[in-house]
């Protein structure tokens, strides 16, 4: 019954659209946190995507995060010889999150999972009636 | 007299597993509407029920195989229908050619023609049942 393999489908999909909110969450969290080095600065993450795809018939089974990659957008570099965290010369670098980007990102996840909700109900609602036929 | 109930049931039974199947195809491209270079799919149900209604009636005899590298020739009722690559209206940048409203009107539409088969399946099974107990 093919109807059930929509419940694995949208599942793999909320499953990956929940990861991507995460990752935003954090890059959020993040945005102000500084370091006293480029390279420990916080880069902003983002999840990759990939379909699941049947090697023999090439027929798709959803969705998966493939990795999560870091931005390689330029660290920003503040003068702030006070903070404990300045290196020698008093520099703090900054995360290089842009919190427009991750509000539009967390947006376009939540309305993705929110799709897939609309589709489980759907699905669930069909299976339903297919179960009472004929009573 | 003899009484076959597949006959009996007609096309409907082939409509509610093809309409079952377009329910999986549609939720993976919603599935997949945020991965790179996912082209969306549909498949082509008038065609499709067309053929499935043919082997029924056993006009098209069925394409041997007889060699495990040969593609199977397309969608008969029983094995997964053929799938078309849709055309978008605006594809995306990175390749991906799913268009979420696009996708949940089809989803929508495909909803309402399975509940349709339902309804028709339902309605043939009371008119069995009147006819079994004679009321």
């Amino acid at each position: 019954m093919s109807l059930f393999n929509v419940f694995d489908v949208v599942g793999s999909a909320m499953n990956a659209q929940s990861t991507r909110l995460n990752v935003t969450a954090s890059n959020l969290a993040n945005a102000e946190t500084v370091a006293s080095s480029p390279e420990s600065a916080y880069h902003a993450r983002e999840p990759v995507f990939a379909t699941i795809l049947d090697q023999k018939d090439g027929a798709v089974h959803g969705v998966r995060v493939l990795g999560i990659t870091q931005s390689q957008a330029d660290i920003s570099k503040r003068y702030e010889p006070g903070h404990p965290l300045a290196d020698v010369d008093g520099f703090v670098y900054g995360s290089n999150v842009n919190p427009i980007e991750e509000m539009v990102n967390m947006l376009s996840a939540s309305r993705s999972y929110q799709n897939g909700v609309e589709v489980l109900n759907t699905s669930k609602e069909l299976l339903l009636r297919t179960l009472s036929l004929g009573r | 007299m003899s009484f076959d109930l597949n006959s009996y049931l007609g096309i409907h039974t082939q409509a509610l597993g093809l309409r079952a199947q377009r329910m999986t195809v549609l939720s993976e491209n919603l599935a997949n509407a945020d991965t790179p270079n996912y082209k969306a799919r549909d498949v082509d149900f008038r065609r499709v029920l067309a053929r499935a209604d043919d082997s029924m009636h056993l006009i098209t005899p069925p394409l041997a195989r007889t060699n495990p590298a040969h593609l199977p020739a397309g969608g008969a009722a029983g094995g997964v229908a053929q799938t078309l690559y849709r055309i978008p209206h605006a594809p995306a940048l990175d390749g991906n050619t799913v268009e979420s409203d696009v996708e949940l009107a089809a989803i929508g539409d495909n909803a309402l023609r399975y509940q349709a088969t339902l309804t028709f399946l339902g309605g043939k099974l009371a008119t069995l049942r009147s006819a079994i107990t004679g009321e």
